[in-house]
């Protein structure tokens, strides 16, 4: 293949990171006046690079990335979710510091980073995917220079993310070392006679190391921390991008890099997905702060889509990809809610207990925050069940019925701090009410994803249809 | 049949109310939540009408398959045609006694109520599996916010142990029907209760199919949110979640439990007796120390739906039918009383026993209705909870005798606790002057109060009208579960009487009939 169209099938990099390269420049001559421009630049870049992803024809650069159904599903949605969270961002920013025009630039390179997880066919290349994503990201944790919050999240953020990397870079090494090869396909030909020790040690180091990305549990304690701490609009990326990207590299590495010792990250996805389900619910009962209840509200989740990983089916992977596109939908509009809670001085507050008679206050927050927790708690009409039964229906298929059974009944215990915040909004005595919303953006995103998740339904088929391709590209 | 989806319509229009009424004043939301309701009520009774007593199995047959992996199908037998015209009939009412008891958030009240309206249709009327599912749940919704937004003081407890009891008990029914659809290949729900799965496999599917129908039934001993949901209520939740929302648990043994796992239905019959036996009268026990009146009236709900649980695994005729009857008349008196309850809340803002006595004398025309229905809870012939009651105790008698005996100690507890709560409310001195001072009923209440009277008397003289959609159904069904059903200890053999030869020299046969003289 040659070099010009190895760049063709890049094309979605190469629109972010040239963009992302230029707007840097930008930023550094024009200042932070230029930030709306540069917002509105990288949203754009963002669609295009959206675009591009529809070319998508096979490997690139001698099997070192791979464009497919599966990247292209996972891309489609860490742009939306990239695009959403710079839209909710410049009012958070204003309030509490004043917008800078890296912000999107950081967003950005985050964006490609997190492409080349979904896409990279190649230890490497998954290494610095990874690594430009986690860069990008302790600095956005810890934004608001001036807020000692958010530079200790982004200190937390960088120490343990580091330690993550090395541990991953570990078992890569280890993999590498017994295998002879960071091929994706040459790792699955050198472990189909049997996965030996040294193999397996990398195996389990490289699981660790991704887990902390995906923050599954017991590499999830970095997640309330850094998502109280960060700035709203960062959580917001945080929870939603960055879990996809997560959870996409993940089942790529599992099905075509490890898919012959299944037998073997099998009970390593099991005994995750039933530690966060029940310790993502768990862990939020005692919150009095939003931000970290979502965080353990979003380790609880990432159990849930590994439940499906866990089956390694086709129809788990297929199940778990339409769990991660719910699950930005609902992220989204959670967090868009967050941002609508202002004290009547217009200073963003974080307490579940301000969110006392919501219902009363302003009928229509009340109810789409109604729909989303509702929603997240997996309760039927709204969306949020649909891809919960679509992994327990993998797990079942694939025999495993005590995960199926277990994470069913954890979604009954998460489903009563879910119920909390619509107690409060709905049961309780009226709190003061809020500032009014300064835009239409945080309203609108509330409203887009509320109506998406109740009538979801009608868009199950083409959902389904996608997520099967998806899932099809890997097997 | 026509064309016209008249099911569908019966789901959405309470549905797109519901969306209307929370953008309404007061006033309007009221008028047009009526309004709504009893329309359903007419397309009730249409169907009602239109449905052939001798057609198809299923009628009134929509699909559509909208949702990919499942479909938008429905349909509707006998047993649940019945169980519709309950929930429409009861509607209107529910509306008509919140009129004035509701004063705060009438919009939002109106329109979960419509929702709840919808999504009990759906129930009723799914014909595929995970469509069922969703209008199962889904019911939680509505009614977690009517229980925690006009419920009583503990009105918060309640919300929660009502939603996490339902919830928990649902989703292992999920994942059993996971594994259906995985076996069987469909969602349809004709064809799984004709799928004959295997038998190892069917004792787990019952067991958590029963984990959620014996949280909603509500079974001993998982019945305790009950008493705490219709305590907290408002009196119309309390009349649905008794009139309705109990039907759905003994709807799932029907058209779930007993036709799809006939042979599990049978070996774990013990299960259900066990329960049924223990909750009659522990259940009718707990009752009459109550000194909360929804609190005795809810344990009472419990006692009553034992005799549906136990008519229902009797693989009888009598038995089924009877546990049918009940449930339908239990929808009824139930509910009756809960609005009973009401009236004299509104009055007096207590559900304490004490408070009340006498009230006989100033309130004559409510002593009168209220009376009628506890004689019509307490199985009195000519009301419609004796025929069920009735029926399903010959059933169970066919089935085992011993738990007919202990059974039929329940309908002697509940005439006990039933009326010596009738004395402690209406007879005898008035001994407190504010409930002495009370009203008689106003022409609203009359209104709500009337035609639930009428109907079981209705259905306590001639139940026929009631039972005659059914009869085909239940044929059916038991046609499916006749060779799992285990032998009763109490199977009347005919004799065999010593064949004489008397100086006439008569034919034996005669001899035969004379020895019965």
């Amino acid at each position: 293949m040659s070099f010009m169209s190895s760049f063709v099938l890049t094309l979605p990099e190469v629109i972010l990171s040239a963009g992302a390269i230029a707007l840097m420049m930008v930023a550094a001559f024009a200042g932070d006046k230029a930030e709306g421009l540069c917002r509105w630049v990288a949203i754009a870049l963002l669609a295009a690079a959206g675009m591009a992803s529809f070319h998508h024809a096979g490997e690139a650069f001698d099997g070192l990335y791979r464009a497919d159904d599966f990247s292209l599903y996972a891309k489609l949605l860490i742009y939306v979710a990239a695009a959403v969270s710079l839209m909710l961002s410049p009012r958070f920013f204003s309030h509490e510091d004043r917008p800078r025009a890296e912000y999107p630039v950081l967003i950005l390179l985050a964006t490609v980073g997190m492409g080349m997880m979904v896409s990279a066919v190649d230890l490497l290349t998954l290494y610095v995917g990874i690594e430009l994503n986690s860069l990008s990201a302790y600095v956005l944790a810890s934004f608001i220079r001036k807020d000692e919050r958010a530079a200790e999240a982004g200190l937390k953020y960088f120490v343990l993310g580091a330690l993550a990397s090395g541990i991953l870079l570990y078992g890569m090494s280890l993999l590498y070392g017994f295998s002879g090869t960071t091929h994706y396909a040459g790792l699955a030909k050198a472990m189909a006679d049997g996965v030996n020790t040294g193999e397996l040690f990398g195996l389990v180091f490289v699981m660790a190391g991704l887990a902390f990305k995906i923050s599954a549990v017991p590499f999830h304690m970095w997640t309330p921390d850094v998502y109280e701490g960060a700035p709203t609009p960062v959580t917001t990326f945080f929870a939603s991008a960055p879990k996809v990207a997560g959870m996409a590299m993940l089942a790529r590495m599992t099905t075509v890099a490890l898919g012959p010792a299944a037998a073997q990250w099998q009970q390593i996805l099991i005994f995750m997905a039933l530690a966060s389900v029940i310790l993502g619910a768990v862990g939020a009962m005692g919150q009095t702060n939003i931000k970290r209840l979502l965080a353990y509200s979003s380790i609880n989740n990432v159990g849930f889509a590994l439940v499906g990983l866990a089956s390694g089916t086709p129809d788990g992977v297929s199940a778990t990809m339409t769990y991660m596109a719910v699950y930005v939908v609902m992220t989204l509009g959670s967090f868009a809610c967050v941002l609508h809670m202002r004290d009547a001085d217009g200073h963003y507050v974080e307490d579940i207990a301000s969110l006392s008679g919501l219902s009363r206050n302003n009928k229509a927050l009340a109810a789409g925050f109604a729909i989303l927790m509702f929603s997240l708690a997996g309760i039927p009409p709204l969306l949020g069940f649909w891809p919960k039964l679509l992994v327990f229906f993998a797990a079942t298929k694939a025999g495993l019925f005590p995960l199926a059974v277990i994470a069913a009944l954890g979604s009954v215990v998460g489903a009563y701090y879910y119920l909390k915040i619509i107690k409060t909004m709905y049961f309780d005595e009226p709190a003061p009410a809020y500032a009014p919303a300064q835009s239409y953006v945080e309203a609108g995103v509330v409203a887009v994803s509320a109506v998406l998740l109740v009538g979801g339904y009608l868009l199950i088929p083409v959902l389904s249809a996608a997520s099967a391709a998806a899932a099809g590209a890997l097997f | 049949m026509s064309g016209f989806p008249i099911l569908s319509t019966m789901v959405l229009l309470p549905l797109l109310a519901a969306v209307v009424a929370v953008f309404l004043n007061d006033k309007a939301a009221r008028w047009l939540a009526l309004g709504t309701t009893l329309v359903l009520f007419a397309m009730g009774i249409a169907l009602w009408l239109g449905y052939q007593m001798n057609g198809a199995q299923w009628q009134f047959v929509e699909k559509a398959p909208v949702f990919g992996a499942f479909s938008w199908a429905l349909g509707i037998d006998g047993i649940a045609l019945m169980l519709i015209v309950l929930s429409v009939f009861l509607m209107p009412i529910c509306i008509l006694a919140s009129w004035d008891a509701i004063e705060k958030r009438v919009p939002e009240y109106m329109a979960a109520f419509l929702l709840m309206e919808s999504l009990m249709i759906g129930v009723f009327s799914a014909q595929d599996l995970l469509l069922f599912y969703i209008f199962f749940e889904a019911g939680l919704i509505p009614m977690y916010l009517i229980i925690g937004i006009w419920g009583g003081v503990d009105r918060i407890y309640a919300s929660y142990k009502f939603f996490l009891y339902t919830l928990a008990g649902s989703v292992l029914m999920l994942i059993a029907m996971l594994w259906m659809v995985n076996q069987a290949g469909t969602t349809d729900i004709p064809t799984l209760m004709n799928t004959d799965f295997p038998v190892e496999a069917q004792h787990w599917l019952w067991l958590a199919f029963f984990a959620s129908f014996a949280v909603k039934m509500p079974m001993w001993p998982v019945h305790t949110w009950l008493p705490d949901a219709h305590v907290q209520a408002p009196t119309a939740g309390s009349v649905i979640l008794a009139g309705v929302l109990l039907k759905m648990g003994g709807y799932g043994f029907v058209r779930f439990s007993l036709p799809m796992f006939p042979q599990a239905s049978a070996d774990l019959v013990w299960i259900v007796f066990g329960l049924s036996m223990v909750a009659v009268v522990y259940t009718s026990l707990v009752a009459l120390v109550q000194s909360d009146m929804k609190k005795l009236i809810a344990y009472s709900s419990v006692a009553h739906m034992a005799f549906v649980t136990i008519g229902l695994f009797t693989f009888n005729r009598q038995g089924i039918e009877g546990a049918l009857v009940v449930m339908l008349a239990h929808g009824l008196v139930a509910a009756a009383l809960f609005l009973c309850v009401g009236i004299i809340y509104d009055r007096l803002h207590t559900r304490e026993i004490d408070r009340y006595g006498g009230l006989a004398n100033n309130m004559p025309y409510y002593a009168l209705f209220f009376m009628l229905f506890t004689m019509a809870s307490v199985g009195l012939p000519g009301l419609a909870n004796f025929v069920g009651e009735f029926l399903a105790l010959v059933g169970a008698y066919k089935a085992n005798s011993w738990v007919a005996a202990v059974a039929t100690t329940g309908i002697i507890l509940g005439a006990a606790y039933m009326l010596l709560l009738y004395r402690r409310v209406a007879f005898g001195e008035s001994r407190n002057a504010d409930a002495a001072a009370m009203p008689d009923l106003n022409v609203r209440e009359w209104l709500t109060l009337a035609p639930i009277a009428l109907a079981t008397i209705w259905m306590g003289v001639y139940p026929e009208s009631f039972m005659a959609p059914m009869r085909k159904d239940v044929g059916v069904l038991l046609a499916r579960i006749e060779k799992a059903a285990p032998a009763g200890d109490a199977q009347l053999t005919a004799g065999k009487p010593q064949i004489k030869k008397d100086a006439h020299g008569g034919h034996p046969a005669e001899a035969a009939k004379g020895a019965h003289h």
